[in-house]
């Protein structure tokens, strides 16, 4: 462990070393209401370093609070969260940060700050740390990860809704956290910038990050996921690697809509397409 | 640039792949490389427009302080302000005669460093206030709690307390203000973030009620108390006093210190309340701390000089047009503006008119309602309505 710096920090725990396959985050028989209605119901998911996990399934099956639940937003009213092995409640919230960065549904700002500028504030959990000194280093290689360093002096206002999403996302890789967990990060997103933040996930396992993502598209999460849990009215119903879990009858009964998965006539991959009347 | 984004139509998706980067500053070399952005692309630039208006500002500052001390019913010449100054510094220069001495030290000097420190504790807790409130149209006059801290004043004055010294009123003043703030903040928010309408809407009311206990207090109040409320009221600077300077030091230094400490934890506030909580922020803490230093700027404040209203709002408004909205600037630069704005504007009150003198209160509400209104009628445009 580095020498901590600053009297106000003195109670803060910096982050160990994380090898492959550690388990970053996890819950434990979760169990989440939101109001009267109990969104989840004794949920157990793990996310190990070095692993791309997806979350799926239809609207209203608890993703979006699953992922809450990880980051410490939603409190568990059963069950526990560990994150880097210790319960949520145990981290102060600057502890968690230096852990977990966190991308949000949507991206909004009060105040016209520059793109460069919120890029930045990612950066500030390391404040008055050793590792202040990367911080030029990891704003501007989040900011050409994510194909927004064009406009880095434009404010963020000024921005289109899918660039905004791809600078919120370069926040939260500048954050350098070794858990990511990512809400639908390619909602807004055209073609191209799906798979760039896609890769940008594999990426960032390969280097031994545990990257958790809310996912819409099965096909993405396909290609792109290790693992994928299938979440259905609060339950996960199912948890594997994609070719394993993605198959007609479970998806059909999950989304009430009949699917199909067929493996790419070129490079077998697995595919994922509603079955639709010709 | 002042619209909370939440309501902003999406633009449609920016065909081009990467648009062109802007024109590059011509001392920055390749600015389209990654790593040279990164060190100052943005910040450089930035950097020097807030060195500037620092140093603008405080020469502003020095100027009309200069002036100020001499301009009056007895006029006395720059250099026989900074003659005497100079000697009751210990630094050479020489004593004036009976009279300037003492219209400088005794008369104009106490009422400079008052409209300082309320000028000051203004325009911060307007900056501190849209931070807090993710709203730029938060201002401690319009969303209520100069009122609030007024009807503490009020209360104070009409039922003739004095236990607490030359301190009783601001420390009422403050209690007041307050309980206004943590009420407003705690009714008015919604996820994180104050729409436009419900601010506006609560400053109504709790303006509506302030007024009211207000006219409630001046009722029991006795005819002599009922002059002082008046004059009071009326936001002037004319009865300023060392004692009255030392009354308010206390509230206005401590809001004015602490205020920068926040500066950097507001800019990811402006992210929402979860991101900022996602980045570390403890965000409770930081609302309670905040709300107190606002609090205890405004007590400040209203208890020399009444309700003196949109200093808070103007003046973090044109720093932010001018140095973007960062408040590791903001903070301290609207402490400074609003030195500058309440300075000039005494000034005037004094000397427009002479030797009649307008109420201060008065000529900033003159000039500063109509800009409220401009920046209301621009945030519904950008919004496109309430809705």
């Amino acid at each position: 462990m580095r020498k901590r710096r600053g009297w106000l920090r003195t109670g803060t725990v910096p982050p160990g070393p994380v090898t492959t396959g550690d388990v970053l985050a996890e819950a434990e028989a979760l169990r989440v209401r939101l109001g009267a209605r109990e969104v989840l119901s004794g949920v157990a998911v793990e996310a190990r370093a070095g692993e791309v996990l997806a979350l799926v399934g239809p609207n209203g099956a608890g993703k979006s609070t699953l992922l809450g639940a990880l980051a410490a937003d939603l409190p568990a009213s059963e069950g526990v969260v560990r994150v880097h092995g210790r319960p949520v409640s145990d981290w102060s919230a600057h502890e968690l940060a230096l852990r977990r960065a966190v991308l949000p549904q949507s991206a909004s700002l009060s105040f016209p700050f520059p793109v460069e500028e919120v890029v930045r504030m990612g950066r500030a959990p390391w404040a008055g740390r050793p590792e202040e000194d990367q911080d030029d280093a990891a704003v501007a290689s989040a900011m050409a990860a994510t194909e927004v360093t064009g406009f880095a002096g434009r404010p963020f206002s000024a921005l289109s809704g899918g660039e905004r999403a791809r600078v919120a996302l370069a926040r939260v890789l500048a954050q350098r956290a070794r858990l990511l967990l990512l809400d639908e990060p390619t909602a807004a997103l055209d073609l191209r910038h799906q798979e760039l933040v896609l890769r940008i996930c594999r990426e960032r396992a390969r280097e031994g990050d545990a990257v958790v993502v809310v996912l819409h598209d099965l096909g993405l999460a396909a290609a792109y996921a290790h693992r994928v849990v299938i979440l259905c009215a609060g339950r996960a119903v199912a948890d594997g690697a994609p070719s394993e879990v993605f198959t007609d009858r479970l998806l059909s009964d999950v989304y009430k809509q009949p699917v199909e998965v067929f493996p790419h006539p070129r490079t077998g991959g697995v595919m994922v397409a509603p079955v639709r009347g010709s | 640039m002042s619209v909370t984004d939440r309501t902003a139509s999406q633009a449609p998706e920016d065909p081009a792949e990467a648009p062109p980067p802007e024109a590059p500053a011509p001392e920055a070399p390749a600015p389209d490389t990654p790593a040279a952005l990164a060190r100052g692309g943005v910040t450089r630039p930035r950097r020097s427009a807030t060195w500037l208006l620092t140093v603008g500002l405080a020469v502003v500052l020095l100027l009309l302080t200069l002036t100020s001390a001499g301009l009056g019913a007895y006029e006395i010449s720059p250099g026989d302000v900074l003659s005497s100054v100079a000697h009751r510094a210990g630094l050479g220069g020489g004593e004036l005669a009976r009279v300037p001495e003492s219209v400088l030290w005794n008369v104009r000097f106490p009422r400079i460093v008052l409209a300082l420190l309320v000028g000051a504790s203004l325009g911060c807790a307007g900056a501190l206030m849209q931070g807090v409130f993710g709203n730029p149209l938060a201002e401690p006059s319009v969303i209520g709690v100069s009122s609030g801290a007024a009807v503490g004043a009020v209360a104070a004055i009409s039922l003739g307390l004095s236990f607490l010294g030359t301190w009783t009123i601001p420390v009422f003043a403050f209690v007041a203000g307050l309980g206004t703030a943590l009420l407003v903040y705690a009714t008015s928010r919604s996820g994180g973030r104050t729409e436009v309408v419900t601010l506006i809407l609560t400053g109504i009311a709790v303006n509506a009620f302030a007024g009211a206990l207000i006219g409630l207090f001046i009722f029991l109040a006795d005819t002599a108390a009922v002059n002082q409320i008046t004059f009071w009221q009326l936001g002037s600077l004319s009865q300023a006093t060392w004692p009255k300077v030392l009354a308010v030091l206390p509230c206005a230094v401590a809001g004015l210190a602490l205020a920068p400490f926040y500066a950097r934890k507001l800019d990811l506030l402006a992210l929402g309340e979860r991101p900022a909580r996602h980045l570390g922020v403890d965000v409770e803490r930081l609302r309670i701390v905040l709300v107190l230093v606002v609090a205890l700027l405004t007590a400040a404040a209203v208890s020399v000089s009444g309700v003196i209203g949109f200093v808070g709002l103007v003046v973090p408004h044109l720093l932010r047009m001018a140095a973007g909205p960062g408040h590791r600037f903001l903070v301290p630069g609207s402490a400074l503006g609003g030195a500058v704005v309440l300075l000039a504007g005494d000034l005037a009150a004094r000397t427009v008119a002479e030797p009649a003198e307008l109420p201060l209160g008065v000529l900033t509400a003159l000039f500063g309602s109509p800009f409220f209104f401009w920046l209301l009628r621009r945030t519904r445009r950008r919004q496109g309505g309430w809705a």
